[in-house]
């Protein structure tokens, strides 16, 4: 080995984009980064960024900068859809479109890698970190270190796929990477290692933030909060760390297994050599399925938020919304299968998943109902939180209705893989996940800054996603039944798919008019902050602990730890009306930490050293991780005090701001 | 309490609506977490974990026939070789289970040469593992001859990982010990740090059973 | 032209399989509307009166309101459950009924015809015939067609819209389908699973034809057309994409065979079963 392919493994040369549209992307992404890294060092930000955010291990400036990152990754992963829906309408007859194969390929491989495990999830934790400790009453959640761990892996997650727009290529394999087309016999270039490490990345950080969030709602609660006391979002979060826990790791070991295989010349999922691809997409849905639930249940929770505030009224059954919870939780790991009834495991097996399958729609009809019960006999006010609620329960109950016929072995082997089930996937997602996850970046956004969102932008937003939606999906249902499969780079004109893809772009352009509506809202808003200002902690009139303090929450969250007698406990706090003399204490919050960011940056050179193959780099990342990590272990001075007379200091000048009622 | 800098629009904002942290001098340190929490949080990694495991455990399953032409378990394993590592890992887990008791006791010495016979014995068994591994290899039945050959070096090879890094955790312990005895804080961290040397224990027994024992059935 | 029956195969059935899978497809379909019908109605129904601006409803507000009569309660998680046990019975049932494997019966003999996935086309092998075409399948209307199906190439997935549902075709491996054409008529069959760059091109021709038209197809074949052997075949699995139909007038008997041996063990298998390990195909049947 001579020391070029020593230092640089397989990087050369010919790593860099040659087609324009790849060029123009890489070129795109480079200009932007360096753009905004100039104006932080014109202005002299870095410092304050530094200390401020960078290193915080406070939830609430966590959760922030998660969305931040999960937002950039979306306008990257909506900037693919359009690629694809743009492809999809002009590749017909003569035509190829204007992309080639391979690169269409590599665009919806990462469009679909990006939005779930980049966008959903970081939405996710972002607003479990927003939300949760105030929630239930705490200050922080269990493991602060380990939460800033968890998100600077998510950022060198997404910062090691967008990397792969740069140098080298991405994996054309799709989003979950089926060998052996996966393998390196079929896909020889750096593309599937990047898809690999990249997610093993990512997910280790959420694997770590499951394991976090399920200590902290277990352990941490406000005293008198016991079980069935809690936030209905709480409880959604509990089950979805609760599948985190036990469904990651599976994917952990998937995707080493397929690096293994790429690697180290291993036979796990190999055509001959003893693999057995069947294994790996029963692991990687044994995850996948699983892993929808992690990202909807957290959104129901939302939901149940939202329609309780907004309609004035108790959630309705309460008690079977925690029990469909918990049903949907316990059933998500034996219904993995619906997923391959294709791949012939006979009719008992496949009838057996399909039943279950079936089941699970069950408890997630109870919560529908419920949500509309709570509206019955409410006072109801359409803000967009209610408007995106709405979008909601229209969207995702008929592309339930998909996934039922899809959940008939029978029917899927008509509708497997075709364009049918990528509108079912994506009406579950787009109206169940992300228009609940906006429904609370609405509802809690005055509750971190202090001032509401444009409720006019928010609006116009809406309509252009609900609207958007219809005609980007409502035409892929037709394509499914007219034999259109997924993944197609270009079709004959004789089969009359084209103009349904024609308005599937039109579709695919509005939606991208929403998202340019919710950038337009956030700017406006801080414009108008000062009009649309949060006096009193509580702007929605809201039911549970987080709108007991005051707008922006102070980083200890509560000066006094609240005591609760009740569910919805704010609003047992407001009846009683009681005003009890407040006793200061000295608070004691972790201190900042840069190890985190340290941490996570050896661990994504050590990936992009295992993509290249470049040892050097991987032993060093990898050692270097150890390292930080056992220097953090042996730190004993973590924590720092805020004295009870700053508490009250900091108390009275957000009391100022308007009147606070406790 | 509001930090005095030069800032711009966007900095503005984030600044005065979201509050900023205060920080504070040092004061002395206070134990945030009770130990039941990073106790609990610990058993919920070792879940985690056990999942880790328990998918090794399902693709070996499924490829324990899958020789293609090459030998199968029965062929290349020596029983011996195993009961003497069965041996030696029990008895480091015996050990420590005696060192923990020591520490209970207050007595430093004892926990030092506890933690180091452990120690020792993990080592050999590590030792043995990889020499076992390396004939494998030599001898042309590597990881990338077959399913089932690859399944078994990552199964058995993944214990064997984290066994080493117990090592690893074991020797910062060790210094810990040696450079602020039994604290509080060290103490729950060889209870931790116990918890998770059985825990391979009992992951091995499986392995013992369902790898080895079971390839001559 | 596409006549409006081809545009929409999978509501246009032209076998019976397809036409039970479109029936459960309806069935599924009407008993979710049980729910999603009363739902929708309650949806527009109180968003309407208790919307705030209704000044008429403001009366009726209970905030503390939240459950129904237990009896009422019990109702709605009862009426899915009942939908829920009635889709069972047809997941069950139709299940077994429309399992690929399940050989059908029809007015005509059956056929069996051997299928390779390849990069990036389709190779059909009539074992019985001993011809082999690339990219087109002609088989007699009403006779149940049993395909045995593997692949040499990653995996893909054997679809006839119009005929069937469809089944995975992975290396190593055999998978089968029973399908039949109710009459003569043209089918547009594609791969259903992502097999690299070619993909989107890797479309067959189905076609049903009378008893007669079908023996006469098979004796022209025969007369004319290339031989597959072991060597053209390597030839022919080699990447290629949008291949032209083409037609092999005498096919080794064992080719199908022996592609799928050949990922079972390092040495170039011949029809021995040495070395096949039964663990190696765990779905399907052993090939003879």
């Amino acid at each position: 080995m001579n020391w070029t392919s020593f230092i640089f493994g397989k990087l050369s040369w010919s790593v860099f984009p040659t087609s324009p549209i790849a060029i123009g992307g890489a070129v795109f992404m480079v200009v932007v980064g360096l753009s905004l890294v100039t104006y932080i060092t014109k202005r002299g930000h870095w410092k304050y960024l530094w200390h401020e955010w960078f290193t915080s291990l406070d939830p609430k400036r966590i959760g922030v900068m998660y969305i931040l990152v999960a937002s950039v990754m979306l306008v990257r992963g909506s900037a693919d859809a359009l690629l694809m829906r743009a492809q999809q309408a002009t590749s017909v007859g003569a035509s190829q479109g204007i992309l080639s194969p391979e690169h269409f390929q590599q665009i919806f491989s990462a469009h679909g890698s990006i939005m779930i495990f980049f966008v959903a999830m970081g939405l996710m934790f972002g607003l479990i970190n927003l939300v949760v400790p105030l929630q239930i009453g705490a200050r922080d959640v269990a493991f602060p270190f380990l939460n800033s761990v968890s998100f600077w892996l998510f950022v060198a997650g997404a910062a090691l796929i967008n990397v792969s727009l740069i140098v080298g290529d991405f994996s054309t394999a799709g989003w979950l990477s089926y060998p052996p087309l996966s393998e390196l016999a079929y896909s020889p270039t750096s593309g599937v290692d990047y898809w690999i490490w990249s997610l093993q990345i990512g997910g280790l950080g959420s694997l770590l933030s499951g394991i976090n969030f399920l200590v902290t709602i277990v352990k941490m609660r406000a005293k008198g909060m016991s079980w069935m006391r809690m936030p209905m979002f709480t409880w959604t979060v509990l089950g979805a760390m609760s599948l985190v826990v036990f469904a990651f790791p599976i994917l952990t070991v998937t995707l080493t297994l397929l690096a293994l295989d790429r690697t180290l010349g291993m036979h796990f999922f190999t055509a001959g050599g003893g693999g057995n691809m069947m294994m790996y997409i029963n692991l990687i849905w044994a995850w996948g399925h699983p892993e929808v639930y992690i990202l909807v249940l957290p959104a129901f929770g939302i939901f149940s938020e939202v329609v309780s505030v907004f309609s004035a009224k108790k959630l309705a059954g309460y008690t079977s919304m925690v029990f469909s919870s918990i049903g949907i939780v316990f059933f998500s790991f034996v219904v993995w299968l619906h997923h391959f009834f294709t791949m012939g495991a006979g009719a008992d097996v496949n009838a057996f998943f399909g039943i279950m399958t079936a089941v699970i729609a069950v408890p997630t009809g109870v919560k529908m109902f419920n949500w509309l019960f709570t509206m019955y006999r409410g006072r109801i006010r359409f803000e967009s939180p209610m408007l995106w609620f709405v979008g909601f329960v229209i969207l995702f109950t008929l592309g339930g209705v998909a996934g039922v016929i899809l959940a008939e072995p029978a029917a899927d082997y008509q509708l497997h893989n075709s364009l049918f089930l990528v509108a079912h996937f994506h009406t579950m997602i787009l109206s169940g996940v992300l228009f609940g996850y906006f429904a609370g970046i609405t509802y809690w956004f005055p509750k971190i800054f202090g001032f509401t969102l444009n409720e006019k932008y928010g609006r116009r937003a809406f309509w252009c996603w609900f609207v958007g939606f219809i005609l980007a999906f409502g035409p892929l249902y037709i394509l499914g039944f007219m034999g259109a499969t997924r993944r197609l780079d270009h079709y004959d004109a004789s089969l009359g798919w084209q103009p349904l893809f024609i308005v599937a772009g039109i579709g695919a352009v509005i939606i991208m008019f929403g998202l340019i509506f919710q950038v337009i809202q956030i700017i406006v808003s801080i414009r108008e902050r000062h009009q649309h200002r949060d006096l009193t902690g509580d702007p929605w009139n809201g039911h549970t602990l987080e709108w007991s303090v005051p707008s922006p929450a102070p980083s200890y969250n509560f000066a006094v730890l609240p005591v609760v007698h009740s569910r919805d406990a704010f609003w047992a706090q407001k009846d009683a009306g009681m005003k009890s003399p407040i006793e200061y204490t000295d608070i004691e919050m972790p201190k900042n930490s840069a190890l985190g960011i340290f941490l996570a940056a050896l661990v994504g050179l050590a990936g992009f050293g295992i993509v290249w193959h470049i040892w050097w780099l991987v032993t060093v990342g990898i050692l270097g991780a150890f390292a930080v990590f056992i220097v953090r272990t042996m730190d004993d001075e973590t924590e720092m005090i805020i004295p009870a007379s700053v508490v009250h200091a900091e108390e009275e000048r957000l009391q100022f701001r308007g009147v606070h009622s406790r | 309490m509001q930090k005095k800098s030069d800032y711009s629009f966007v900095a503005c904002i984030l600044d005065n609506y979201m509050n900023t942290q205060t920080h504070n001098s040092e004061h002395e340190q206070v134990e945030v977490h009770t130990g039941s929490t990073t106790l609990f949080g610990f058993w919920v990694y070792l879940m985690t974990d056990f999942v880790l495991f328990a998918s090794l455990f399902a693709t070996f399953a499924v490829l324990r026939g899958n020789t293609f032409g090459g030998p199968g378990g029965h062929d290349i394993f020596d029983l011996h070789f195993v009961l003497i590592e069965t041996i030696i890992l029990l008895t480091s887990s015996f050990v420590c289970g005696m060192t923990l008791l020591a520490a209970r006791r207050g007595s430093v010495p004892r926990v030092l040469m506890g933690l180091v016979t452990t120690g020792l014995l993990g080592a050999t068994f590590v030792f043995l593992e990889v020499s076992e591994f390396v004939k494998l290899v030599a001898s042309g039945n590597g990881f990338d001859r077959s399913g089932f050959l690859s399944s078994y070096f990552t199964l058995v090879g993944t214990h064997g990982l984290h066994v080493a890094l117990g090592l690893v955790w074991l020797i910062v312990l060790i210094g810990a010990v040696l450079s602020r005895g039994l604290s509080e804080s060290t103490m729950r961290k060889l209870l931790l740090w116990s918890i998770f040397w059985h825990f391979l224990d009992i992951i091995w027994i499986f392995i013992f059973t369902i790898v080895y024992l079971l390839a001559f059935t | 032209m596409v006549s409006p029956y081809q545009a929409i195969p999978v509501l246009h059935p032209q076998g019976p399989v397809a036409l039970a899978e479109l029936h459960v497809i309806g069935i599924t379909l009407l008993l979710s509307s049980i729910i999603v019908v009363p739902l929708f109605i309650m949806l527009a129904v109180f968003a309407w009166k208790y919307r705030i601006g209704n000044t008429k409803s403001a009366r009726e507000h209970h905030p503390r309101w939240d459950h129904m009569n237990p009896l009422f309660e019990f109702a709605w998680w009862l009426v899915p459950a009942i939908i829920i046990v009635m889709l069972s019975v047809v997941a069950w049932v139709s299940s077994h009924q429309l399992d690929p494997y399940v050989p059908l019966v029809g007015t005509e003999a059956p056929i069996t015809i051997q299928v390779v996935a390849l990069d990036w086309k389709w190779l059909f092998i009539y074992p019985e015939q001993g011809i082999a075409t690339v990219n087109m399948v002609e088989f007699p209307a009403g006779a149940p067609v049993h395909f045995e199906i593997t692949s040499d190439a990653p995996m893909n997935s054997f679809w006839i819209p119009a005929l069937a549902g469809q089944i995975m075709a992975m290396p190593g491996m055999q998978t089968q389908l029973n399908v039949l054409a109710s009459n003569p008529g043209e089918f547009r069959g594609v791969s259903a699973n992502l097999s690299g760059a070619g993909f989107a091109g890797m479309n067959f021709e189905a076609k049903a034809v009378s008893e007669d038209d079908f023996s006469a197809w098979i004796a022209s074949v025969k007369a004319s057309s290339p031989t597959l052997t072991r060597d053209s075949y390597q030839t022919l699995a080699v990447t290629s994409s949008n291949n032209p139909i083409t037609y092999y007038s005498m096919v080794d008997s064992s080719l199908y065979t022996s592609i799928i041996n050949s990922y079972m063990t390092p040495q170039d298998a011949s029809t021995s079963t040495d070395g096949m390990n039964m663990n190696d195909m765990p779905m399907g049947t052993m090939t003879p």
